[in-house]
């Protein structure tokens, strides 16, 4: 059964690569959507794999428009691309966590002090911007695609991977004009959840399959290591997910 | 309309650890206590879905709520303070149990030195060591005096420990054995004495075998699982006020809990407190709990700012050096190393939040300072807590922080690095301190607590040489490539550091320089006490923890004494300690 598993994501990975989508290739919206959407998880890649069940939360409850959702998922596969190791992120389903965050209590700035009055404070004082999560990644995402056409005369996503690291550098530099916030604050916001989204647990939508775990060789959520926590050699470990405490 | 309710004898602000304890010994007493808290009730059976970095890592999930209260920030006094608008730094907790739910369970005895740090650094390197700008100071007590205290603390804890060869002189042995130790421990251990050091097991409230403590609560033996950072207990296996105090003071009939419960005042007439105010945080109902004593357990800087809030006591004043409210702010100096095996993995993921090894030879005044240029130390050691993949991607320095080369080193580190970090003591300094804000208010219309912290010289000097050490660890312990911990330019309120904030309400032998008595009694109002890491006059090498659990039991005697025999507990010394 992991055997099998494993095949499945070994040739789901060479599909995403012959797709061109990972190296910058010219893939509409609605195909992409597609793509992650049905063929990706789907029943229809092999005809030996077990039948998949098709990922009904994989749907935007944030974004509205499919190009933005795009441009998000280049950005992220840029920051933990796809490589020998394993998936990137957007194998991992990092965008539709990112999504899935930017509608609920972090996008929405829930747990933070929003009142103001707000004055740009010393780089020691921290986060210090009127908007909200999600208005500070609308806002970026479209500005990669306006300064994607500025620079390269394309949308983001149809950048070669030099050209969007390029652009991505630009707004890591604050080189990036944004309103009521830095380029290089909407950068790290984009970078932590980017990582969020390939090691958080399963649940949230990302880590698919636990893969970001394996490659990290992370066991998720273990019970105990009381019986091994003396032991010498390095325990490999297959990993487990909060569905297993239900 | 302010609803008045029936007089207690005793109302506590906060049920963490602080409150917990008083309310648990004032009610074992016959007496009847409230005790009020702003979160929701919490327990073991809330902890059931704890293993989620993200929830409660990540996204604080166990932690104070900053959109209805922070602090604002400036690192100097003629900076503009702006609001902490997200934790960073520090993780101050909300809800029964407090941040006594999250901690890692790592529990100290400060040192002798520290409670006559003032005289003791006099005597050995003369009036001079430190400028005038250190506002150091002795606590008003000794160690020995605290001793049973710490003893009563560790018991009702159950903490699992060893004999540390240069620490504080112990009467008893720890009520549990030491935790299991590790192969990252051993190598720690091993390495350390190959450098003729004095390594030991880390005193831990993960504790190593079930425990029933002299109040008759059972706490469990820890499994090792590696989630007590950051998160509640699932076993009930980490000692905090939940499986402890709280239940110990519920089962004498004689403790209210009320939960969404905000203290926003104390009330108080002719130098007496006459109890609190209290908003219901559900409904926005005013109540007013009258109280004969009146017992501020809530956060350091919590404390501090009911007290400015109240206008009770002298506010400090960082241009005269007058007033104590909200003085001798310290924070700790966190040094240390990282270092990167070539050929090794550990199972660095497994763990406990006190599961460590340490070295107490650079702590206090366990070596020369002669011809250093700083005072105090701190403690080393390698703790193995549990590492968890979003916020752990350990790089060499120069490694890229996004893209390829990141996820490749990364995911080579993750279980191929090892990191011995310090615990460094932080010095009170003239401009360190917390005070009022003028311009931003909490949920309920008061003004938020304002912080004006800097690391000093001291601090400087101090990083630089317990980094040093550290690295020296690292090296014999066989790691590749060694990196020293480097500190930031200024105090940055950003990046999580820790949480062990001191001072504000701080204790000494003399009311023109500290707050309270050395019974947490406050000089300039006997029936309210103000207990917890706030009375700490500097912040030493160790976690708080412990003291402030000595204290906490010190305080509750001296509510017993005072509702008994009233007036003030200690007679002040009139001989001002400061420098």
């Amino acid at each position: 059964m992991a055997d099998e598993s494993k095949g499945t994501k070994i040739s789901r990975r060479k599909f995403v690569k012959n797709s061109g989508y990972v190296a910058g290739g010219v893939v509409g919206g609605g195909l992409i959507g597609s793509l992650l959407g049905v063929n990706f998880g789907g029943t229809e890649q092999t005809s030996t794999a077990p039948a998949q069940e098709t990922k009904f939360n994989q749907a935007l409850m944030y974004f509205t428009r499919q190009a933005d959702f795009n441009t998000l998922g280049a950005a992220t596969e840029r920051i933990f691309p796809t490589d020998d190791n394993g998936p990137g992120a957007l194998e991992l389903g990092v965008p539709y966590f990112i999504d899935h965050q930017l509608a609920g209590a972090y996008g929405n700035n829930d747990n933070e002090y929003m009142q103001g009055p707000f004055y740009t404070g010393t780089p020691f004082q921290g986060y210090q911007s009127a908007l909200k999560r999600h208005e500070i990644f609308m806002q970026g995402i479209r500005a990669l695609d306006r300064e994607s056409e500025a620079n390269f005369n394309d949308s983001f996503t149809n950048l070669e991977e030099e050209q969007q690291d390029e652009i991505l550098q630009s707004f890591e530099a604050d080189e990036v004009e944004l309103k009521g916030v830095t380029s290089s604050e909407f950068f790290e916001m984009l970078r932590t959840a980017t990582l969020a989204g390939a090691y958080s647990d399963p649940l949230y939508g990302g880590n698919d399959d636990m893969e970001g775990w394996k490659m990290k060789e992370y066991p998720g959520s273990q019970m105990s290591y009381i019986n091994e926590i003396e032991d010498d050699d390095f325990k490999e470990i297959e990993p487990s997910a909060l569905n297993e405490h239900l | 309309m302010v609803k008045k309710l029936d007089k207690v004898d005793a109302v506590t602000v906060g049920v963490g650890w602080t409150g917990g304890i008083i309310a648990a010994e004032l009610a074992k007493e016959g007496l009847n206590v409230v005790g009020l808290e702003r979160g929701s009730d919490r327990d073991t059976e809330d902890f059931q879905m704890i293993h989620d970095e993200y929830r409660y890592a990540v996204r604080y999930g166990l932690m104070q709520d900053t959109s209805k209260e922070t602090l604002t920030f400036r690192n100097k006094p003629d900076e503009r303070a702006l609001p902490m608008r997200q934790l960073g730094s520090f993780l101050p907790g909300e809800g029964v149990g407090g941040a006594g739910d999250h901690w890692n369970g790592q529990t100290w005895r400060f040192l002798p030195y520290d409670f006559q740090i003032k005289s003791e650094t006099d005597k050995e390197y003369g009036e001079d060591k430190l400028s005038e700008d250190y506002t150091l100071q002795d606590w008003g007590i000794t160690y020995d005096e605290l001793e049973p205290y710490f003893y009563k603390f560790e018991q009702t804890a159950g903490i699992s420990g060893e004999e540390n060869p240069l620490g504080a002189p112990r009467e008893n042995d720890y009520p549990t054995g030491p935790m299991k130790s590790s192969p990252i421990l051993d190598r720690f251990k091993e390495a350390a004495k190959n450098l003729e050091l004095h390594p030991f097991q880390m005193p831990s409230a993960n504790l190593s075998e079930q425990y029933e403590n002299p109040d008759g609560e059972t706490i469990n033996a820890c499994q090792y699982c590696g989630f007590c950072e950051r998160f509640g207990c699932e076993y009930g296996a980490k000692s905090s006020p939940n499986v402890t105090v709280i239940p110990t003071a519920m089962k004498t009939g004689n403790f209210e809990l009320r939960t969404d419960s905000n203290v926003v005042e104390v009330l108080h007439e002719n130098g007496k407190a006459t109890g609190v105010r209290y908003v219901d945080v559900k409904t926005g109902e005013e109540f007013e709990q009258p109280a004969d004593v009146v017992v501020l357990t809530s956060y350091v800087l919590n404390n501090t700012r009911l007290l400015l809030q109240s206008e009770i006591g002298e506010p400090y004043d960082p241009e005269t050096g007058e007033g104590v409210i909200g003085k001798n702010y310290c924070y700790q100096i966190t040094a240390g190393a990282d270092g990167y095996f070539e050929n090794e993995k550990f199972n660095t993921f497994m763990g406990a939040g006190s599961l460590g090894a340490t070295v107490d030879d650079f702590n206090g005044n366990n070596f020369d300072h002669t011809d250093l240029d700083f005072i105090h130390g701190g403690s080393l050691s390698i703790t193995q807590t549990g590492r968890r993949p979003i916020e752990s991607n350990p790089i060499p320095k120069d490694t890229p922080k996004w893209g390829k080369e990141f996820k490749e080193q990364s995911l080579h580190y993750f279980n191929r690095s090892l990191s011995v970090s310090a615990e460094g003591a932080s010095m009170p300094h003239r401009n360190n301190y917390l005070s009022l804000d003028e311009n931003y208010k909490d949920a309920y219309g008061n003004p938020l607590l304002k912080l004006t912290y800097d690391f000093t010289e001291q601090d400087r000097n101090l990083h630089k040489y317990l980094s040093e050490k550290a690295a020296d660890i690292l090296h014999e312990m066989g790691a590749d490539i060694v990196e020293e911990n480097e500190i930031s330019e200024h105090y940055d309120i950003v990046p999580y550091q820790t949480t062990h904030n001191t001072g504000g309400v701080i204790m000494g032998g003399d009311p023109e320089t500290s707050a309270v008595n050395n019974y947490s009694q406050m000089w300039d109002m006997d029936n309210l006490f103000v207990v917890g890491a706030s009375a700490f006059a500097h912040n030493s090498g160790y976690n708080p923890t412990g003291t402030l659990g000595a204290l906490a039991y010190r305080a509750a005697e001296g509510i017993i004494k005072f509702l008994d025999e009233g007036g003030q507990l200690v007679q002040a010394d009139k001989n001002s300690q400061l420098v």
